[in-house]
């Protein structure tokens, strides 16, 4: 399973996905209702390393953050 | 990382410019530019309240050591943070002034665009997500629809 967690406002707690992909990911998380106005908005971490493909192959034990839009300071 | 700081509330201000300081004044800088946040009393505002994700605000950090001439240093909070106390602090040591405001200003121009903190303002009891001051990250949009 792939722990997805969800940073900052987004209130959801962290959930467990069984998906390969980032791509089989996003699928999923388009089925979560109070998700759809942040998904656009937020970046993604694999491992904690921020990606830019959809092709990022996922695998069991991986931790995935979804960021949203920041302001430090 | 050493020389980034993490506090729960305010930034003891005075106490950490004064450790870098000591810590610092020695090692061959001419400048020390203090840049220190204050939460402004905006909007009715009883202050500011923040959370950050410290694995990738490290991994942001890091770029900015190891520079061959510049030490920078930062502290910022997490938890409520009220009017007139700081929320985030940093301190750029180089040779010579010119090249530390040029720092400064780079740098926190990408810790506002980069480092993975959330502002919420507190008002009437409430922690509300500052959306109208947040900006999304340069990686965001991967999960656009189609």
């Amino acid at each position: 399973m792939v722990k997805v967690e969800f940073l900052g406002p987004i209130q959801i707690d962290k959930k467990e996905f069984d998906v390969k992909s980032v791509r089989e990911l996003k699928d999923e998380l388009y089925k979560i209702p109070e998700l759809e106005d942040w998904l656009i908005s937020c970046a993604i971490a694999v491992n904690d390393k921020i990606i830019n493909t959809l092709d990022t192959p996922l695998k069991d034990g991986d931790k995935v953050v979804l960021l949203p839009p920041v302001c430090g300071g | 990382m050493d020389n980034l700081e993490i506090y729960k509330g305010g930034v003891p201000v005075m106490d950490v410019l004064n450790r870098w300081y000591e810590e610092f004044k020695l090692e061959g800088y001419g400048a020390m530019i203090p840049f220190i946040g204050i939460v402004r009393p905006d909007n009715e505002i009883e202050g500011l309240s923040f959370d950050l994700y410290l694995p990738l605000l490290s991994e942001w950090f890091k770029k900015w050591q190891n520079l061959p001439d510049v030490k920078i240093t930062m502290a910022h909070s997490f938890g409520d943070v009220m009017v007139g106390e700081t929320s985030f602090l940093c301190g750029i040591f180089t040779k010579h002034r010119r090249e530390g405001f040029k720092y400064l200003e780079e740098f926190v121009e990408d810790f506002k665009a980069n480092a993975p903190i959330w502002k919420y303002d507190l008002k009437n009891g409430k922690r509300i997500f500052a959306s109208d001051r947040a900006k999304e990250l340069p990686q965001a949009g991967i999960l656009k629809k189609g």
